[in-house]
């Protein structure tokens, strides 16, 4: 007769597969997950109350280090919401940049998930395919405003720095070798047998659940619903290029991990459109007052960031700082399931499912 | 004190943050330089134009005081002026009275600046000449006549308002005239509006809905401020109603307003792809609004996170605890009198 006793595991906050430091407390039956406690704000750093002493612009860099996989659109959800406030008009060339870096920080932040995704089920090399990719987009943001993670290249009424010379024609080129990259790795890993036998009906829920449970992104796409706010509501050129939306229908880590590939290329696809009507010349900055002072009121705009709907919400008494500034993180509402997801499963499955959610701590605890 | 200098540091907080200062090239001077800002002059009446001393000296104490004590008597009298005309205004009930209102809030912004001359040149007393004003002097009558302009806005609105006037005239109560800009399209969200206005009173309570209006510049997002007791109600009615359908709960914030705490939803219907607004408001000193997170899931950590940073209890919520500073923090860090326990973190 073997005597089994509760036990009670701590998983982080250092720990690889947690992807930041995030620590969840399981208590285990054996090898079954029977309760998990996440604990989150290690990397609580109060940008909401940093803010409020702020002007707009000098809250550009914070947002930057929020979801700093993917600080461009950060830096636009802020910026948007600014603009909106005042009604600002932006000029093209301005918006095609944003969307053109938007999209391929979409590309580098999917490719930073999907290796990193592997890398937690066991797989090496994919991790490093995945990394040589994104260390091209990197260096594109890198030529463009010097920065490799941080950003802080957009502002209110324009961008900071116009593309520079032959900038165009190298994402035209990374476009066209993304490409076959892709279809390398979709060769390489989306049929693999262990593969699936660790990502097919793991994680599963439904529609309805992913909507109580407010998931956005690839998320909450997977089981069916076809939500992405660049297409359901649109917002700065996004209703003039043709692209889809990928949907699953299972509601499994696996269907994650499709939508997520099928957005690479659609994300592709929206490049190569952008690219190609890229005005040839006009300003970078539209006519902005030399102090921003949004008007009196509240707003609030969201946008679809790689992890999800990120929102702004701005309550302004008409100063240059903020009165309250809230960020709605995906990365923070996306995880709310985990608990559920993870009672039952076994502890293998505890690393499958916090990667096939995709969260990035830096905008977890804001 | 502290708000002239905020004023005058106008130039220094619109400074650009440090790391942008490293490796500018020239050419971008023109979208960033350092224009001098110009609207604030505007408010300025015409040049004293008096004798300028060499040297600006400091204020004494006896001079600040006589110069505060002027300010607050303009004020004052300005704020009486725009009460008067707002007065006048509602007797004549139409919008074009709003042009006596209009008048005397130009009339009063100039009022503070002669009384807050003629404060400081009386306190001079053994000073000859009349000597330039003070940066701070300035700053201070620049605040008295913005505020009793202000005071006049608000006056010859609500006298507009009252006497019937169309609403678009309203906004415009400095020299809004005759040609007051015709009555604004109703917003398209309206009738959505009053449609979950109508169904929170009949459905939940009569008293349910406290205010409601558009949000225009947020894309005429209706909005609605809810009676505190009837949340719980009203947010099951959004979500299990077959016309609202709010399934899916976007954003919740916690906004602390120095006299209340206001607590914003935004409940979304995707299949329709329209929302609303929602605002429970609370007092501050023992803040408390009905959690949903029995309606909606979203709504678990959200709560938790505005318990952590502003304080507000949810009664009904399964697990309210900190979720971002650690268990024993002493306070709650978003609230505007939020001072930190030791001063060293």
């Amino acid at each position: 007769m073997i005597r089994t006793e509760e036990l009670l595991l701590n998983v982080g906050p250092q720990h690889p597969s947690t992807h930041g430091v995030f620590r969840i407390i399981v208590k285990l039956d054996g090898e079954v997950i029977t309760e998990a406690t996440p604990v989150m704000g290690y990397l609580h750093r109060g940008t909401e109350k940093l803010a409020e002493n702020l002007n707009f612009t000098q809250i550009i860099p914070y947002t930057d280090r929020m979801d700093y996989v993917s600080a461009m659109t950060n830096n636009y959800v802020l910026c948007h919401a600014v603009e909106k406030m005042m009604g600002l008009e932006i000029p093209e060339r301005a918006e095609f940049l944003r969307l053109i870096v938007m999209e391929l920080q979409r590309v580098a932040s999917h490719l930073v998930w999907w290796g990193t995704y592997l890398l937690d089920i066991g797989a090496l090399s994919p991790f490093l395919y995945a990394f040589s990719d994104r260390e091209r987009v990197l260096g594109l943001f890198n030529e463009l405003c010097g920065a490799r993670l941080t950003y802080n290249y957009m502002r209110v009424g324009g961008v900071k720095w116009d593309a520079p010379e032959g900038w165009i024609d190298r994402v035209k080129t990374f476009v066209k070798d993304m490409h076959f990259r892709l279809d390398e790795y979709h060769n390489l890993v989306s049929g693999n047998e262990i593969f699936l036998s660790r990502v097919k009906g793991i994680g599963k829920y439904d529609a309805e659940t992913a909507i109580s449970y407010g998931l956005s992104g690839a998320n909450l796409r997977c089981t069916g619903v076809q939500w992405d706010l660049r297409k359901a509501e649109p917002y700065s050129l996004y209703d003039r290029f043709q692209f889809d939306v990928p949907v699953g229908k299972n509601g499994d880590c696996y269907d994650r991990y499709l939508i997520r590939i099928a957005e690479l290329e659609q994300s592709l696809r929206i490049l190569e459109q952008a690219l190609e009507q890229f005005p040839g010349d006009g300003d970078t900055m539209g006519k902005v007052p030399r102090a921003i002072r949004p008007p009196a009121g509240e707003i609030y705009v969201r946008i679809e960031s790689p992890r999800g709907e990120i929102g702004c919400h701005i309550v302004s008494k008409g100063k240059a700082e903020p009165y309250r500034l809230k960020f709605r993180r995906p990365s923070f509402v996306n995880l709310q399931i985990l608990p559920k997801l993870l009672v039952g499963e076994s502890m293998t499955n505890l690393v499958t499912i916090l990667g096939g959610i995709d969260i990035v701590l830096g905008e977890v605890d804001c | 004190m502290s708000e002239e200098n905020k004023r005058d540091d106008r130039s220094a907080e619109n400074k650009p943050p440090e790391s942008e200062t490293s490796a500018q090239p020239p050419t971008e001077a023109g979208a960033e330089a350092p224009v001098e800002q110009t609207k604030e002059e505007v408010t300025e009446p015409p040049s004293e134009g008096d004798a300028p001393v060499p040297e600006r000296r400091k204020e004494t104490d006896e001079e600040k005081a006589a110069r505060r004590k002027a300010t607050l008597e303009a004020r004052e009298a300005a704020k009486a002026a725009a009460a008067l005309a707002a007065a006048e205004a509602a007797k004549g009930g139409s919008s074009a009275s709003a042009q006596p209102a209009g008048e005397s809030a130009q009339g009063a912004t100039e009022a503070p600046a002669a009384a807050a001359a003629g404060g400081s040149s009386a306190s001079e007393g053994d000073a000859p000449v009349r000597r330039k004003e003070t940066d701070e002097e300035k700053a201070a009558r620049r605040k008295a006549a913005l505020e009793a302009r202000e005071a006049a806005k608000a006056a010859a609105a609500q006298a507009a308002a009252q006497g019937g006037a169309p609403a678009g005239a309203a906004g415009v109560g400095e020299g809004a005239g005759a040609d007051a800009p015709p009555p604004k399209p109703p917003s398209p969200s309206q009738p959505r509006l009053d449609r979950v206005a109508a169904m929170l009173r009949e459905l939940v309570a009569e008293d349910a809905v406290e205010e409601a209006y558009i949000n225009e510049a947020n894309d005429h997002l209706p909005t609605l401020v809810i009676k505190n007791e009837r949340w719980g109600q009203a947010a099951r009615l959004l979500r299990d109603h077959a016309e609202l359908a709010c399934a899916y709960l976007r954003n919740v914030s916690g906004v602390d307003y120095e006299t209340h705490m206001e607590v914003v939803y935004y409940p979304w219907n995707m299949n329709a792809r329209e929302g609303y607004c929602i605002k429970v408001r609370t007092d501050r000193e023992s803040p408390s609004v009905a959690s949903v997170t029995p309606i909606w899931e979203t709504a678990n950590w959200n709560e938790r996170e505005i318990y952590d940073l502003l304080g507000v209890d949810f009664p009904g919520h399964p697990d309210l605890r900190r979720i971002m500073m650690p268990d024993d923090w002493v306070g709650h860090p978003l609230r505007k009198d939020y001072v930190p326990l030791d001063p060293e973190v």
